[in-house]
Parts: structure tokens; sequence; C-alpha cells
């Protein structure tokens, strides 16, 4: 047998039991190779249940700092009889199994192709712990002082984690040390250590944070100024607003009243909470909701109004696999359509993709900013993969001389000074952005009726065709005027000229990173175009047009995002050849790379000399 | 109704105490049928704000979809107004009130919105006693698709089309008295003297103050058979007490016989005085009140006038604890916390 041989260059994936404490441990497991300096990208991969069900957690290491799914296990660490039999089967070649020999493994699922690595952890825990709960919980972290010897994990980096996590709680600190100590004293003694794979320390992760992007989101809110938020609880965004609540209960204390300067409203549904967002925005607020798809087909009708009676709000949708209830905890980007021309007539929205929760909190501050100027809702596309898993992020940043950027807004000063009537509608600037008002501002001038009606310029109400038109078609100048506002695609040329280019964005990101990379080695230049925001800027059709071949990477079955640029950028359909993963796991390089490479050689025409030279 | 406006007003028209004349306080011109109840009560919402001497631009006027909804175009010109998605009206007025504590919020409603389509957002706002007055323009039915019945029709009540109605009727105030409304009224559109006082105490109640208005509707729902129509509604009322209300520093001159009124005193210092004509209601108990509303029910009457108030309710902004600084005034060193903050967060995240 090969065993498989490598150095800080694996995955390691956790078969737990949900609801029996494994996800604390395997958190401090990545996190210690983190504090080793080793890039990590954890992914916890659970259950739409509480407990009793199936659950995993993959840890990817990567010296060089690829942190998206590679594809493929090499080591196991099973704690769950329910899924041993898919666990080892998943497993590559070469690669290792790590089990509980408290009982004896079914004999039927024994590979030769792999090491299989007893550890009597539950008879260990019985030993040691007396309390039932103590034997389950500890169990876990038995497993993580077993993996510190056979992956050669600093010993004081795991007691270090434990300090830390349990401050000031000394008889948690000992337990845990304790449980540390018994595992890896068990490899230690009775398995040769370390195994083929193992970790050294590096200074590989540089300033960078562990964080997931829903935290980051939460941050991006309270830097960005949102006061109001509104929402109703649905997988994977509530931890957005968790956040919220958390970081605002330390952040946004009035100092001499102890009141809070933010309000937090769950509301009774998803139609609600966009409700509130938008009566707050309306009055002059920042405000926000967070959601996932059926959240979002929920929210529609309310978006067609934002949109159409120009009242800004920010919505972070973290996309979850659909359609209906789908798989509620697996990740997708199968929102986009839906988003994009949420809401019955003629309606476009704002989209903005963070690839990283560095841009879930950039872009989350962003949106508040682009929302006010524009007056429309602005929709952060996040997923589950970036929101619910922690990854490796530059430090969060903030210029404190950045001012929020609140549009066009009459004050009372400036509509006392007004001779001219004022019209809500009106188009002053050219820009198809019109001019508000806050409720009041001013005691005669600059009052109006929203709707969601068709109006004149006056906020009005008129069923004139022509009045309609000008209104409809003032909206799709502000959608160009949008276009230059947005974050542009960010272009990444390959360092020769290059026939192919491939399209992608959000948490495609690292997977098409490494894939690129691994071609570029293979010799296939590649050019990439990361798409951060619709509407799509010029470089899109640019990059479309100066490339022959051109493959778009998503992860949804219908290739939402080509339709997208089919009809927004008037681009045939055959030029764009679709990479979909929709499985609900986050997509893999491996697939990004083998998918291009098929579609190359199949289209590969050789020239007939060349070829007859061959037989 | 008449496509023109007189824009003649008398030379000496009364001015209140801000220096406004009734006219500041109303809107465009109603589109509704002639003799249509909402009317009426937009009539009451404007003489209410005059004498109350509200500034106009303190008041923002909310509403969803449907004849009702309608109307906060016809009062109070000089106000921002709101007409949102059918049904949806209170959750945009919860979000306005969270972001401008310091404005007046008026909403108006019909029963198709509230009852129907709007009734899961109606009883959350009733459980979360946001601060505004919410009047339901009640005509039981949809009169702008042209009269089909709505939750609120009696069973065996029948419009225009004369199908009786074979439903349980929903009845509002009933509701908002068990989930907690801390004021509740119920009036006509057709007794101004008493719909007044009744807005100008939900006004200046703080709380979600709740007031349901039978206004009949005179194209669908008119006829002898319809128990929201003019005639039946007039033979039918009966009345908690006549309804007075004092605005603060006004003294108290209206005398009553002891035993028979109670005086209120709101949040602001005016005063509700009620005197009753039932001794059983008990102005302070939502069982009295619930109690009272079955027991004339059941004798074929409508009770009209306050039915319940709770002048000592916390409101939304109360119960969650927000900064009496509206939101919306926040300023931004307020809002962001800054880099060296962010410093500390990132280091706690490695």
């Amino acid at each position: 047998m090969k065993r498989i041989e490598a150095v800080n260059d694996f995955v390691i994936k956790f078969a737990n039991v949900n609801g029996t404490g494994s996800a604390s441990a395997n958190n401090m497991f990545a996190k210690a190779l983190f504090r080793m300096g080793l890039p990590v990208s954890p992914k916890n991969i659970f259950p739409s249940n509480i407990q009793g069900l199936p659950t995993w957690f993959e840890v990817r290491v990567n010296e060089k700092g690829f942190l998206g799914r590679r594809g493929g296990i090499d080591m196991m660490v099973c704690m769950n009889p329910q899924s041993m039999a898919k666990d080892i089967k998943e497993l590559e070649s070469g690669g290792y199994f790590l089990y509980d020999s408290s009982k004896p493994l079914d004999l039927r699922l024994l590979r030769s192709d792999i090491t299989f690595i007893g550890i009597p952890l539950r008879d260990l825990c019985r030993r040691e712990f007396s309390d039932p709960r103590q034997q389950q919980l500890f169990r876990n972290v038995v497993y993580v002082g077993a993996l510190a010897a056979l992956l050669d994990i600093e010993f004081d980096v795991l007691t270090g984690l434990v300090a830390d996590q349990f401050q000031g709680k000394e008889k948690l600190i000992t337990s845990n040390v304790r449980a540390l100590e018994l595992g890896y004293h068990y490899a230690a003694e009775n398995i040769d250590c370390p195994l083929g794979i193992r970790v050294e320390r590096r200074d590989a992760v540089g300033d960078a944070i562990l964080i997931d992007g829903n935290t980051a989101s939460a941050l991006g809110a309270i830097y960005g100024g949102a006061s109001v938020a509104a929402w109703y609880p649905i997988t994977p965004s509530t931890s957005v607003v968790d956040g919220f609540d958390k970081y605002c209960k330390r952040l946004r204390i009035d100092p001499a009243s102890g009141n809070k300067n933010y309000a937090i409203v769950q509301a009774e549904d998803e139609l609600a909470a966009i409700g509130m967002v938008i009566g707050a925005s309306w009055n002059g607020a920042r405000a926000f909701t967070a959601t996932s798809g059926p959240g979002i087909s929920l929210m529609s009708e309310f978006l067609g109004l934002a949109y159409f009676a120009e009242i800004p709000c920010v919505l972070i949708n973290v996309q979850r696999a659909g359609p209906s209830t789908g798989m509620p905890t697996r990740t997708q980007q199968s929102d986009v359509m839906a988003c994009a021309y949420a809401s019955h007539g003629d309606t476009k929205h704002v989209l903005l993709f963070p690839a990283t929760a560095q841009e879930c909190f950039s872009m989350t501050a962003e949106a508040f900013d682009l929302a006010e100027e524009l007056q429309t809702p602005v929709i952060v596309m996040s997923d589950l993969d970036l929101g619910m898993n922690d990854s490796m992020s530059p430090p969060l940043s903030w210029d404190d001389q950045r001012e929020y950027r609140r549009g066009k807004v009459y004050s009372g000063e400036q509509l006392e000074a007004m001779s001219e009537r004022f019209g809500r509608y009106l188009d002053t600037d050219g820009d198809g952005i019109p001019y508000r008002t806050y409720p009041g501002a001013h005691p005669e001038k600059g009052a109006f009726f929203t709707r969601g009606t068709s109006r004149d310029e006056y906020a009005v109400y008129t069923e004139d065709s022509a009045q309609y038109e000008l209104n409809m078609q003032r909206l799709l100048k502000k959608w160009q005027t949008a276009s230059a506002k947005v974050p542009c695609a960010e272009v990444c040329n390959a360092s020769g000229a290059a026939d192919v280019g491939v399209i992608y964005y959000g948490t495609s990101h690292e997977a098409a990173r490494e894939a690129v990379d691994s071609l570029s080695r293979a010799g296939i230049a590649v050019d990439t175009l990361r798409l951060k925001a619709f509407p799509f800027d010029d470089g899109v059709v640019a990059f479309i047009d100066s490339h022959k071949q051109l493959f778009i990477i998503e992860q949804n079955r219908d290739a939402q995002m080509r339709s997208l640029i089919v009809n927004e950028c008037l681009v045939s359909p055959r030029r764009l050849v679709p990479i979909l993963n929709y499985g609900g796991m986050p997509i893999t390089a491996r697939q990004i790379e083998s998918d291009i490479c098929r579609h190359l050689d199949e289209n590969k025409v050789q020239p007939l000399r060349a070829a007859k030279e061959t037989v | 109704m008449t496509y023109l406006r007189p824009s003649f007003r008398h030379p000496e028209q009364p001015i209140n105490e801000l220096g406004f004349t009734r006219k500041d306080y109303e809107g465009a011109l109603s589109t509704l049928c002639a003799g249509c109840g909402h009317d009426s009560i937009s009539a009451a919402i404007v003489q209410a704000c005059f004498e109350l001497s509200i500034a106009p631009h303190k008041v923002a006027k909310l509403s969803g979809i449907g004849c009702s909804s309608k109307t906060p175009t016809y009062f109070l010109g000089n106000s921002h107004g709101f007409n949102s998605v059918h049904g949806r009206m209170p959750s945009v007025a919860t979000g306005a009130n969270l972001a401008n504590r310091d404005l007046i919020y008026v909403g108006v409603s019909g029963d198709g919105d509230s009852a129907s389509i709007g009734m899961g957002q109606f009883t959350h706002a009733v459980r979360r006693n946001v601060n505004m007055m919410y009047v339901v323009e009640n005509n039981g039915c949809y009169g702008l698709t042209k009269g089909q019945d709505s939750a609120t029709a009696d069973v065996g009540s029948a419009s225009k089309k004369g199908e009786p109605n074979p439903f349980e009727a929903i009845d509002l105030a009933s509701i908002a008295l068990q989930l907690g409304a801390s004021f509740v009224a119920r009036s006509f559109s057709g007794d101004r003297e008493q719909l007044v006082p009744l807005i100008k105490a939900a006004i200046s109640h703080r709380g979600f103050a709740f007031i349901d208005v039978i206004s009949p509707c005179v194209t669908f729902n008119n006829n002898p058979a319809s128990t929201k129509g003019y005639e039946y509604v007039r033979d039918h009322l009966a009345a908690t007490g006549t309804v007075d209300y004092v605005p603060f520093k006004q003294e108290i001159s209206t005398s009553y016989a002891e035993g028979e009124s109670k005086a209120v005193t709101l949040h602001d210092g005016s005063v509700v005085q009620l005197r009753k004509a039932d001794p059983e209601l008990d102005l302070n108990s939502r069982r009295s009140a619930l109690r009272l509303i079955k027991d004339y029910r059941a004798k074929e009457q409508i009770l009209t006038g306050l039915l319940y108030m709770d002048e000592d309710s916390q409101d939304l902004h109360e119960i969650i604890g927000t900064s009496k600084t509206p939101l919306q005034a926040l300023t931004e060193a307020e809002l962001c916390p800054g880099q060296k903050v962010l410093d500390k967060l990132n280091d706690s995240l490695r």
C-alpha cells in the first residue's frame, strides 16, 4: 500500500453526530493549525436538525494558501457509526481512517488501500470522567489530542487555545487539557507517529484573521451605519443578525443613558421584515434585513415597491440550496435570477457578490452607501459556505476619514431656500436619480406621497401613459448610473496571451483561483474575470469579446449568471460554457480543472497534417 | 364627488395655537364615491389635527391598498404619506416608527387590508404596541374591486349583489383587545361628534391606538340587507358613553355627576373624559370590554365609543430600550466605531 505523504497539504474530514459538541473541538483543531502559521479552510457540513443526525467537518490545510475545496479526503476521523460505510468509501487511496476502537470495526468495511487507526475513545473517557455528559463531550477533545500526536501539531498551541476559550474557568481548562493529554499519550504510545501526512510550523498566514462571512457582514452593517435591523429567522442567515446583536451590545450602547443606538425586531415573517426595513429607510435610518432564498421569494412584492417608489434598503441574502425548502443547510448560488429581477413588472436590482469574509464586511458597508445614493434595494449575495464557515481573511479595515454617502436628500434648510416646487421624481441632475426628503424635514415644503402606483414627477397619482413611460425610462437611466457606481469586475490576466477566459463570482473564487494556477502550470494560459456586482460594468463585455473560449463557473443547475449575462450584455449563450456544481457542497478546484480540460480536449481540432504524422 | 374645490375661504377663518387654519390640514380632493363614509373620517382627522394644533409636517400618514388606503391623500397635504402594499402598512409603520420616534404616525387601513391579507401584520403591530393611531375604515366589503364580502361582514349580511354572507365575521376590536392593544375604540363615520374626540385621544395616547370605524360603502354595501349600511348602523348603535378630549393645559370645564364619569390622564398630560352610558364598563379592563362587545352584539347592537385604554403602557421603543434620540438622527460618530475598535476585534479573531 502506498500511503499518502504530505506536509502542510492535505484534507481531513471529521464525521460526527450532531448535537454531541463536536463543532467546538473541530474548530479548535482548525484554529490550532492556523496558529501554527498554516492557511486552513474549515467547512461545516451540517444537517437541518438539532440532534442525532450525521454531520461533517472538512478541514483543508494548504501551505500555498489555496482555501477552496480541493476535492478528495486524505484522512477521516469517524465518530459516527451511522455514516461509517460511506465515510470509508470516500477516502482517497492511501488515506488514513481514525475510528473509535472501543467497539470492533465491521470487517466487511475494511479496505486494503487505507490505514486504519483505532483509538478507544469511549473507553478512555469512561475511565477518566464520571459524568456521562462529559464522557460524551470530551471524546471529541480526546481525538483532537490524538491528532496532535498523529499530525505533529504543537501541543502548546492546543493548550493555549483551551486557555483562551475558557478564560477564567479554571476547572474547564484543566479538564479539557486532561482530555487532550489522554488522546495525545495514547496515540504517541500505541501508534507510529507522525503519519505520512503531517504539519510543520510556517509563517504563511501573516496578519490574517479567522472569521465567518455572516459575522463580517454584521460588522459591515454596524460600520456602515445601520441602526434598524428587521429579520425573520432562517438558516443560513440567522447568524448575521445574531452577530449584529452581539456587536451592537458592545459598540452601540449610549454611554450616558445605557439606551440602544440601534433597534432589532424579529418580525412575524419575511414580508414584515422587509416592510420594516423599507419604512425605516423611508424615514431616514439605514436599515437592513438578512435572509435566504425562501425569504427572498416572500420579500419580492416589497422589493418591487422599493424599486418603483425608490426607497433604499439593504438585504443580505445568504443563499442556500433551493428550490423551495431545498437543502436548507447546503450551499448554492441559485438566487441570482430571483434577486436580479425580483418582483412583478419590469424590475432590476443591484446585487453585490462578495467572495471572501473581508468582502462580506466591505460590501455590506458599501451596500448602504449604494442603496442611499441610488435610492433602490441593494442585495448582498453571500452564501452558506461563505456565511457560516470560518475562513482565513485579511484583517478587517475601515478608513476613519470615510464619510457615509447618504445620497440626494434635501435638508430643511435646502427646502427653505427653494423657490421652485419640490418634485420628488424630477430628474434634476440628469442621472436618473431624483431628490428625496425625510418626513418632518420642513413645515411647508418637501412633503410628498410615496406610493407603488404610477405617479408624475411631483409624486401625484396619474394613469397617464406618457408620465408612466417617462418614469420607467428615468429608472433605466438610473440603472445606467448604477453600473458606473457599483464595484467593477476584477480581471486577472495570465502572464502570456490567453485564449481561454474564465468568469466566476462569489465563493467559487478560491477553487477557481487554484484550478487556474494548476492549469497554467500544465501549460494552459487562462485569464479570469470575477464579477463583483450587477449591473455589469463595461469590462464584462470587453472581457467576453477578447476571448475565444469562455467558461463560466457557477454553483447552480441552470447557469443563472450566464442567463443574466446573455440577457443584459446581448452575448450569445454559445459563447459561455458553463461549469456547474449544485450538489450543495462548495465547488472544488479539481472539478473546475477537469471540466475545463475535458471541454478543451473534446473541442481540440487537430490540424490534418499533424494528425497524419501521428499515425 | 365634486371635481372642483373652491379656493375661497372665509377671510376670518379660525386659526389654531400654531397659527394654522383648517385648510392647512386638508389634502387633495377625494376621488371616492359621493357619500362615502371614508370622506367623513378624513374630515374628522382634519378637524382633530387642527384642533390639537399638531404641526402637519410632524405627522406621517401610512396606508395599505384599497379605498380606505387611498384616503391619506385627502387629508394632511403637508405631511409625508406612504401608500404601501396590500395588507403591509403595519410593518412599514413599525419600521418608520423605529427610525424616528418623534413623529406622529397615522395609519389608515380597511377591513380587507387589515382583517384578511394583512391580518398577520395587524396582529403583530398590536402586540408590539407600536406608538401610532391605527384606523380601520370598516365597510364589510371590498369596494375597489366592486363589492365582494370582506372578513368583517356579518353572517347573513348581504351586499348589493344580494347573496347573504355565510361566514363568521372577524371583529378587529375584539382581536385588538385580546392581543394587548393599549387603546381600543369603535365608532361610526356618521357620528363625527364621537369620532373627533376619539381620534384626538388616540393620537395623544402613547402606544397602539386602534379605532374600528364603521364606514358604509354607499355603492356596494348600503342596501337594507347589509349590517354595514347607514340605515342598519344608525338603528343599532349603542355607545359606551360620551367622550370628551381635553388637551393638556386646558381646564376641564365639563362637569359630570359622580360615579357616571371617568377621567383618564394621558401620557402627554391631556385628559380623556368618558361619561359612561353603561355602568358595567370598566375602561381599564379588557375583560369588561370584551364582554360588553359580546353582550351588545347578542342584542344586535353595535357598541361604539372608547372601549379600553391602558394609559401607562410601554410602547415598542420603551420595550426594546432604544435611544431617546431618533435613530435616524444619530450621527456618523455615534454609529461607526472606527478602526481602533476594529484592530481589537481583529486581534480577537487570530
